[in-house]
């Protein structure tokens, strides 16, 4: 059979297999067996078994596909998911009930509150630098929330795709959350589908053609996306302390986290401390040779590590640290660029690896008319002892999150919601907001029969006086009215 | 003219001047006097666009934004105010909050059957926010984008707040100019183009749309009371109102009383001719009153049916016995034209809901609890009334918004505030309790791979009193830390 004609038997095959694994889940969502608390706390309880009960193939699919260290795996990857599932386990009981609103004098003896509702069936679109971590916290929101979900992990992080494929289906109910594997074509044609959410992470370019899917259904999304994100570092502070925090944070994963810190902004006298510091950070943490630390990952693919092989190849930056890397174990050093400016090749697209750029900057306010000069990045860090320099970043610039002090910590506080803004992404997620991204907030009245006469001012035929009543009774009033009341 | 208008609203927000409280309270206490000094003006345009009644539009449209502007004036510095969020005990003389944001410049693109409310009060929400907006009113309520256009101009920042009228082509101008956010109220079809411009800027939505918004009228219900509410949200503004109840859904038994209630009201609202009415108001133009009349073709007329082309008048009409595959029943009304579809209990009632997209509002009339518990919990919908029709929209804490094919997002009140804002997660930290810090740096060992598992694990209760003993420990550690740097 020519190769075109199995290709697209193959095609039309997978099609109607994600159409009927689709179909098979919006049954279940109708038949209502995802709404109750029950369904959804015992669904939630698996999930951590989930992780519990296989922490050994979870941290070695890890390894296989990022050479992610033990200590990354568990603190990035399975913890993070175990704390937000307790998180969202004991609170859920609360997150689902109606919330009561205020109302107006017309309205005094209505009932009126919001109800928080599943959405129908979700599309949960993971990617490769936290492969267990960016696919299943959205999950525990979609089934918090009382979703059916379909998981489509990333295809480059590939064990982990494959452990997923399996375990899920073991512990979640088949009926109503599936996985499905595969690369481009696939979730092309998934795509096509009408989905409740569509919750997305991953790069710009692939975000736009998701929209645009979304948009033929009206369908809601999120997307987490990325951009550069700057750190500027100025003013009074301990430079140590400093270098080994942001190094940990640009370092950690080899540099493959969508909230690294992109690139440094300083003075030319601060970078004369900075850079023993972070030569000293860096020796601290990964030894002499970072090749032989247990601690450091490898780049996920041979293809992205070309990538970055060839930004440090058009540079027209200094190399002062690392630059070297092997193709054959992935392994690229935790490499350091100065003399470069806005428009070098290290400047124009998010650089997702160990390469550290820094430019610098006059002052203060030339680093900030720098930042905002570029597209609203996912996080902006700022190092500094003083609280006017840190408040001055703040008040000036946009980003999705802001951490002073440190980098990345940010997105690990469960009461803080994780997204972008602008380029970097829409909506957010982590805790509590990863229910509210899956729910829909129904606003609900209920009225009773009686005070019809009050109902009569409102009707035709209109008068003048009928009208006086109605605005006096249904306008916001300069203070609260206590008990008093028109009924 | 469109870019022109775009680009002054940007460097206008670059500038910064639309983000101190000040300016904003300014500028929302100028809209107030544009309504209230200028309401007559907005009355007549009103009038000549859509024949509404001078007594309809206070109550429909400016009461809404008049109470917006107030809320945001009484609690902009509150919304305004960082708000604080749960600490771990990493983080537990950290700063951590959650700050509300200006986006930027956003596109607010009204329609034309509440064209002052539809397009002011999402306007109220961007001011309120810190942001610049670009406002396009509908072209089909004419004189009031006209108005608008002009008196806009007379109390609001110009360069701020540009209107931009015009129809299909130039809102397709704006719709290529990258936005903030985009906020668009109208129908679905012209919602997913809005969507697929947005997409290619990455711009967030909010889409206002509508739908069939089903009405179903329960056997243990005071059917009369029910019937003359539902007249009233039926028939105000000729129909031409997004979360009309558009159809009714009632037992065969019942039907008859129904028409006869709607009947008995209509002459109560309207009289013996409603055209000779004052409060009863005209279809928009001459394609939608085609429109109308072909929906009703095909069906059987109970009430009404006479309409005059040359007045755009369609008479209240009801239809009985209305099949779930007749035209009527498959696109929104939005019109004075009432079908009743009869179905035989609740399930049939809720199936038959559920089949069909999600609709903007569902209404139900029954004075059984048990109905009401399973309408609530086994439809969806934007948002849902039981027992009258329309007035949740006068809530202003509720939000207001479709879901589905009604629409996305939510605004009114603070939501309108919060979903034209940047929620920006703020972590404040000092460089000071390094040593905490030390059990997170590689080289790994078991040991600091403990201790970090300690400090970051979520505890499966509260723990405030850990948090409270760890908060002195803390603080101890941190003069430690001092006197260490001191006298080290």
């Amino acid at each position: 059979m020519p190769s075109v004609h199995y290709a697209r038997l193959k095609y039309l095959f997978e099609m109607e297999s994600q159409r009927q694994i689709i179909e098979r889940l919006r049954a279940a969502f109708q038949s209502g067996v995802t709404a109750p608390l029950q369904f959804r706390l015992t669904q939630l309880k698996s999930l951590l078994s989930l992780l519990e009960d296989n922490e050994p193939q979870i941290l070695e699919a890890l390894q296989k596909d990022l050479a992610k260290p033990k200590f990354e795996a568990v603190l990035s990857e399975i913890d993070m998911v175990v704390n937000d599932l307790c998180y969202t386990i004991n609170s859920l009981p609360t997150w689902i009930q109606p919330s009561y609103v205020g109302k107006n004098l017309a309205t005094k003896l209505d009932d009126c509150f919001v109800r928080r509702e599943p959405l129908g069936v979700v599309l949960i679109i993971g990617a490769w630098n936290y492969p267990l971590q960016l696919i299943l916290a959205p999950l525990i929101g979609a089934i918090a929330a009382g979703n059916c979900a379909i998981l489509k992990p990333s295809e480059i992080s590939r064990a982990t795709e494959r452990l997923l494929a399996q375990l899920i289906p073991k512990y979640l109910s088949q009926e109503c959350f599936a996985v499905i594997c595969g690369g481009a074509e696939e979730t092309k044609s998934l795509l096509e589908n009408r989905f409740d959410h569509i919750f997305y992470t991953g790069s710009q370019a692939v975000a736009r053609s998701i929209l645009q899917a979304a948009a033929v259904h009206l369908t809601p999304v999120t997307l987490e996306l990325g951009g550069k994100c700057p750190c500027l570092i100025y003013g009074r502070l301990d430079m140590l302390a400093a270098a080994k925090r942001l190094v940990w944070s640009k370092f950690f994963n080899a540099g493959q986290s969508c909230v690294a810190p992109d690139y440094v902004l300083c003075t030319p006298e601060m970078r004369e401390e900075l850079l023993p510091a972070i030569a000293k950070a860096l020796s601290i943490f990964y030894g002499s040779q970072p090749k032989q630390s247990e601690d450091f990952s490898r780049i996920v693919t041979d293809r992205h590590w070309d990538r970055l092989m060839a930004l440090l190849g058009k540079t027209q930056g200094r190399v002062v640290m690392g630059g070297e890397g092997s193709k054959e174990d992935k392994y690229f050093a935790p490499t350091v660029v100065v003399d470069l400016d806005g428009s070098d090749a290290l400047m124009q697209e998010e650089i997702f690896g160990p390469i550290m750029p820094i430019l610098t900057i006059e002052s203060l306010e030339q680093g900030i008319t720098f930042i905002n000069q570029r597209e609203k990045p996912l996080a902006l860090y700022v190092f500094s002892d003083e609280s006017q320099v840190v408040n001055m970043v703040l008040e000036r610039t946009s980003s999705g999150g802001f951490c002073s002090n440190d980098g990345i910590v940010h997105m690990t506080l469960p009461g803080l919601p994780f997204g972008g803004v602008g380029a970097s992404g829409m909506g957010s997620y982590h805790g509590r907001w990863t229910f509210e991204t899956f729910s829909h907030r129904r606003g609900c009245m209920l009225r009773g029969w009686g005070l019809e006469r009050i109902s009569m001012l409102r009707y035709p035929p209109y008068t003048e006086s009928n009208l006086s009543w109605l605005r006096w009774a249904t306008s916001a009033k300069k203070k609260s009215w206590g008990v008093c009341s028109v009924m | 003219m469109e870019k022109q208008a775009v680009d002054g609203a940007r460097r206008a927000f670059n500038s910064g001047r639309s983000r101190p409280l000040q300016y904003r309270k300014q500028q929302l206490s100028a809209l107030l006097r544009l309504i209230r000094e200028r309401q007559a003006e907005i009355v007549s345009a009103l009038k000549r666009d859509i024949s509404r009644s001078e007594f309809d539009t206070p109550i429909f449209e400016l009461i809404g934004i008049e109470n917006d502007i107030k809320l945001a004036e009484r609690n902009l510095a509150d919304w305004m105010a960082p708000q604080p969020v749960k600490k771990t005990l990493l983080t537990i003389t950290d700063d951590v909050y959650i700050k509300a944001e200006p986006l930027g410049v956003v596109l607010i693109i009204g329609a034309w059957n509440y064209p002052w409310s539809l397009t002011l009060r999402p306007l109220v929400g961007a001011i309120a926010a810190g942001n610049a907006a670009v406002v396009k009113p509908s072209e089909v309520s004419k004189s009031s984008a006209s108005l608008l256009k002009e008196l806009l101009p007379q109390y609001l920042d110009t360069e701020m707040y540009p209107v931009v009228t015009g129809g299909v082509p130039e809102t397709q101008e704006l719709l290529k100019q990258r936005f903030d956010h985009i906020f668009y109220t109208g129908n679905s079809t012209v919602g997913k183009l809005v969507m697929e411009a947005a997409a290619r800027h990455l711009a967030p939505v909010t889409l206002e749309l509508g739908g069939k918004s089903p009405c179903y009228i329960d056997k243990d219900c005071d059917i009369a009371v029910a019937c003359r509410r539902i007249t009233w949200g039926k028939f105000a503004n000729c129909g031409q109102t997004c979360i009309a109840p558009d159809y009714i859904l009632c037992h065969p038994n019942i039907q008859h009383r129904v028409i006869e209630e709607i009947r008995q009201t209509l002459l109560e609202f309207y009289g013996e001719d409603p055209k000779t009415s004052p409060d009863y108001g005209r279809i928009i133009n001459q394609h939608h009153f085609d429109r109308l009349l072909a929906l009703i073709e095909g069906c059987t007329v109970a009430v009404g049916g006479e309409s005059d082309k040359s007045q755009c008048y369609i008479t209240p009409t009801i239809l009985k016995d209305v099949l779930p595959h007749a035209r009527i029943m498959q696109e929104e009304i939005f019109g004075p034209v009432l079908p009743i579809v009869t179905a035989g209990d609740v399930n049939e009632v809720i199936r038959f809901i559920n089949e069909r997209p999600k609709p903007l509002a569902l209404y139900v009339f029954s004075s059984n609890k048990k109905v009401v518990r399973r309408m609530l919990n086994e439809t969806t919908s934007g948002g849902v009334l039981v027992n009258d029709v329309m007035v949740h929209y006068t809530i202003n804490a509720l939000p207001f918004g479709g879901v589905g094919n009604s629409g996305v997002g939510r605004y009114h009140g603070k939501h309108t505030f919060d979903q034209l804002s940047h929620h920006r997660a703020c972590l404040i930290k000092s460089l000071a309790m390094e040593r905490l810090n030390m059990a997170r740096y590689p080289p790994m060992t078991p040991s600091r791979l403990r201790t970090s598992m300690f400090f970051l694990r979520s505890r499966s209760g509260s723990c405030d009193q850990a948090l409270r003993a760890w908060a002195v420990v803390s603080s101890l550690l941190r003069y430690s830390d001092i006197i260490v740097i001191c006298f080290g």
